[in-house]
């Protein structure tokens, strides 16, 4: 990399979900040289995750309907003759942004005129006791498990959490042929309700969750409202979950009778975080939004961000779901190509207006679900002291109310103080949490701020970046002064 | 003084730059008994104070610093007893590499030079290298060697002082850019960029520490002396299982390398980046984030299999003549400047210390550095 220049393109596209792959296909359609990367080694993202290397499916299983979306996007992509770049990592973005990867046969670097990030998004734990232990996973780990490695999490799994992804997960489990032993949503029977008419566009949707809870009930499934996990607590070959009563903000209800579940495996989330990691590395306006996942890139309809040349499409752009990520990739892929003169300003406007109304209706739905996973503030709120938020240094929300009570006011100077966000996650999984923590003593989310940006954007060995080399190899500069 | 500079907010002294010289400096000030207010535009020690690699190695020290790192080393080591929280400071040996002729030439210059100054840097035998650091590559032809070496969290550095200047009375104005001073007979008057929204304050003595940004603060005063800055690379790796046990270097002082006790190893040595002062640091550059990753393989083999964590860019000052600038500020009465020091966070506390003690009217316990050397001195290259 450092010695050969990087290859020109018109547009690079990193991730090739349904926003990602939908966008690369349209710019390519519309005359853009165009290179698609994804760290997976297939299409699809995680709602049409491709089987993993080597894996066939069964003879004579039925694939679900995402199988068979997923399996038409590949086929397309593969037709479509678009250069991608599968198994390959984007580790760093300069401000040219010029993208370098890390791939099997090691480093390389392009530079696009445009580039569109696709990322979409991790999951949010809201941390309890015992969150940390082995057994204990994301209810998108365990999406991940069922469609793509066609595995349980465990014999007798307790599902928790927030959002569609828990009956989803749970009926998964019970076709799958394992046990669900509660299933506890933090929303209540109203807040589901509230979702109805965002649901009308969507009879199919409505249509398989119906079906879901009719799945649950047959198999005497218990489904507490406004529930939540107080601890988890390891018990020989499986765990205690000690569930809670919560208020609408959350927080516990004090004096609810105390629930307990035995399961072997737990899957619990908290929503959707946006992924912003690209776009904080390259500084573009950001602004907080709970309803959307949190901290997202300032962006017009067509996922402009603030930085020229940069677009950002999908649930990485403020979660709206995978059924509108589509679309959405497709009006950053005609704002581009318009953006680098492939498109005329007529032509651009007319296939903005007809993929802006195919985006509506499921982008309202998706909005309507990303509502019921915002963060609860007084989940946060009873997180006790001695629990772990960020699992990478192992710091505790005790010592982050420290370094706020010492002083810090801002994420970085948090960060600085407690090592909190400095591991390998660089802050995907605590920063969220650790930001409405800090928010509390600071005022605000937007007081707070979030992590700066910083490379790598995944982690990468110093033996992956140096290659082959002597010491003669090495550019080293004249010496400091004497 | 003026009645005026008497009234309630007045200080004492106002130090504009909260990182360890300004923070230093303030400490010092308030300890000798003046009322004294820190201001900074952004949060304390967040720029090269709060984000540099921490050595503190008289290897990589200018050589006539070298009496100055020495005594400054002690006091980061002794953190707790002065700031009452450490800084992790720990006190390991240090090795400078040579690989090549050329470089067990360079190893022998630098250690004499510094020996001259008092540092007890002795060039040993690889054999005896490997003795103290088995880790090395095994093509080492020399080394220097330092037993007075070592390092510290500088992400820490901000928290440890707030700990001190609460302790000492001093006010610590944060997110407060200042937007100008005006001097006159009855002192400074320091006032606020609009967005602060906060009166100006009274101050008898005003004390410039804002690093790379000392040349803006002195233009303030009418006072023009040039500033290079620097843009440092710095990479840290996740925590790994014990690979060394002392800070090393190479030869020429490119390559900085420990491991904290928390398993993470930085890697640093002043690559360059992208930045400037306007901008602070922009990105990394990819050629020389390659270099110093191979350099730092090479030193220490075991290193290839780490994972980076982060990357992040620290800005570093540098004067016309690469020594300090620590005294009065040429032509205005009772304003001083200090920073700009090469391994500035090494010798940062000390150099607020003797700061201070030339302000409180004492004698240094060692010499200042003269600012108005540099008047119309031009920057060597510019």
């Amino acid at each position: 990399m450092a010695e050969a220049p990087p290859s020109p393109i018109d547009l690079l596209v990193i991730g090739a979900g349904p926003a990602g792959a939908r966008a690369a296909l349209r710019a390519q359609a519309c005359g853009l040289d165009v290179l698609l990367v994804d760290e997976n080694s297939d299409a699809g993202g995680q709602v049409w995750r491709p089987l993993p290397p080597g894996f066939t499916r069964a003879a004579g299983a039925r694939p679900s309907a995402e199988a068979v979306q997923g399996d038409a996007l590949r086929e397309e992509l593969s037709r479509s003759g678009i250069r991608c770049l599968f198994g390959h990592k984007v580790w760093n973005v300069g401000s040219s942004l010029r993208t370098d990867l890390i791939g099997p046969k090691g480093v390389t670097s392009w530079q696009p005129r445009a580039l569109l990030v696709a990322t979409g998004t991790t999951e949010r734990v809201v941390p309890f006791t015992g969150w940390t232990l082995p057994g204990v996973i994301g209810l998108a780990a365990a999406t991940i498990l069922l469609k793509s490695q066609n595995m349980l999490p465990g014999r007798r799994t307790l599902v928790a959490g927030s959002g569609p992804l828990l009956l989803a997960v749970a009926s998964g489990i019970l076709k799958a042929g394992g046990e669900v032993a509660a299933v506890l949503d933090l929303a209540s029977r109203a807040d589901w309700l509230q979702t109805l008419p965002s649901l009308a566009g969507r009879p199919d949707l409505l249509w398989q969750g119906v079906q879901w809870k009719a799945l649950l009930r047959k198999a005497r499934v218990p489904l507490l409202y406004r529930h939540g996990i107080a601890s988890v607590e390891a018990l020989g070959n499986g765990f205690r979950v000690h569930a809670q009563q919560v208020d609408m903000t959350g927080a516990p209800v004090a004096h609810a009778a105390p629930v307990a579940f035995e399961a072997d495996a737990v899957a619990v989330g908290h929503g959707l975080v946006p992924g912003t990691d690209v776009t904080r590395l390259l500084r573009a306006r950001h602004r907080y939004e709970a309803a959307r996942g949190g901290w997202i890139a300032e962006t017009d309809a067509q996922g402009r961000t603030s930085v020229a040349g940069l677009y950002i499409a999908g649930d990485g752009a403020g979660i709206a779901g995978a059924a509108a990520a589509g679309a959405h990739g497709e009006l950053a892929a005609v704002a581009c190509a318009h953006d680098l003169g492939r498109l005329t300003a007529e032509a651009h406007s007319r296939e903005r207006d007809r993929l802006l109304a195919q985006w509506h209706k499921p982008a309202r739905f998706g909005r309507a679900m990303a509502g019921l996973m915002a963060l609860r503030a007084g989940a946060v709120a009873s997180i006790a002291p001695d629990t772990v938020v960020c699992r990478c240094e192992d710091v505790t929300r005790a010592e982050i109310d420290a370094a706020a009570r010492d002083g810090a006011r801002d994420m970085n100077q948090l960060k600085a103080w407690t090592r909190c966000g400095m591991g390998p996650c660089q802050g995907r999984t605590c920063g969220d949490i650790a930001g409405a923590l800090l928010a509390a003593h600071a005022g605000s989310r937007e007081a707070v701020g979030c992590f700066t940006g910083r490379a790598p954007l995944r982690p990468v060995s110093l033996a992956e970046v140096a290659g082959d080399y002597t010491y003669a190899d090495i550019p080293i500069p004249k010496a400091a002064p004497l | 003084m003026s009645d005026n500079a008497h009234s309630s907010a007045a200080y004492d002294a106002v130090v504009i730059g909260g990182g360890v010289m300004g923070c230093s400096t303030a400490l010092h000030l308030a300890q000798g008994g003046m009322r004294v207010a820190l201001v900074d535009r952004g949060p304390l020690c967040r720029e090269a104070s709060g984000v540099n690699a921490g050595t503190l190695t008289l290897h990589m020290t200018r050589a006539a610093l070298v009496p100055y790192a020495m005594r400054a080393w002690q006091m980061w080591i002794d953190a707790e007893k002065w700031l009452g929280m450490s800084v992790l400071a720990t006190h390991v040996p240090g090795l400078t590499l040579a690989f090549t002729e050329a470089e067990c030439e360079l190893v022998e210059l630098r250690a004499k030079a510094r020996r001259e100054y008092g540092a007890p840097i002795e060039v040993i035998s690889p054999a005896r290298a490997r003795e103290i650091e088995p880790g090395v590559h095994p093509g080492l032809l020399k080394a220097g060697y330092c037993d007075i070496d070592g390092f510290a969290s500088a992400y820490l550095t901000g928290r440890a002082f707030r700990h001190a200047l609460t302790a000492a009375g001093v006010d610590v104005l944060e997110n407060t850019p200042v937007e100008g001073i005006d001097s006159g007979d009855a002192g400074h008057v320091i006032r606020f960029d609009g967005a602060a929204s906060r009166p100006p304050l009274q101050a008898t003595r005003v004390v410039l520490a804002g690093g790379v940004w000392i040349e803006n603060m002195l233009a303030w005063l009418g006072v023009q002396i040039p500033i290079k800055v620097l843009i440092n690379q710095l990479i840290i790796t996740e925590r790994v299982r014990p690979v060394m046990r002392t800070v090393l270097s190479v030869a020429n002082g490119l390559l900085s390398l420990k491991q904290f006790a928390n398993g993470t190893v930085l890697i640093g040595g002043g690559w360059q980046g992208e930045g400037d002062r306007e901008r602070g640091g922009v990105e990394a550059r990819p050629q020389n984030l390659v270099g110093n990753m191979r350099l730092a393989a090479y030193a220490l083999p075991a290193l290839a299999e780490a994972r980076i964590a982060r990357i992040w860019l620290g800005l570093e000052a540098e004067t016309a003549d690469a020594m300090p600038i620590i005294g009065d500020v040429p032509g205005v009465p009772r304003a001083y400047v200090v920073g700009s020091a090469h391994s500035g966070y090494t010798s940062g506390p000390f150099m607020g210390r003797i700061m201070a003690q030339h302000i409180l009217g004492q004698q240094p316990e060692l010499p200042l550095f003269d600012p108005a050397r540099l008047l119309g001195m031009p920057m060597p290259g510019a």
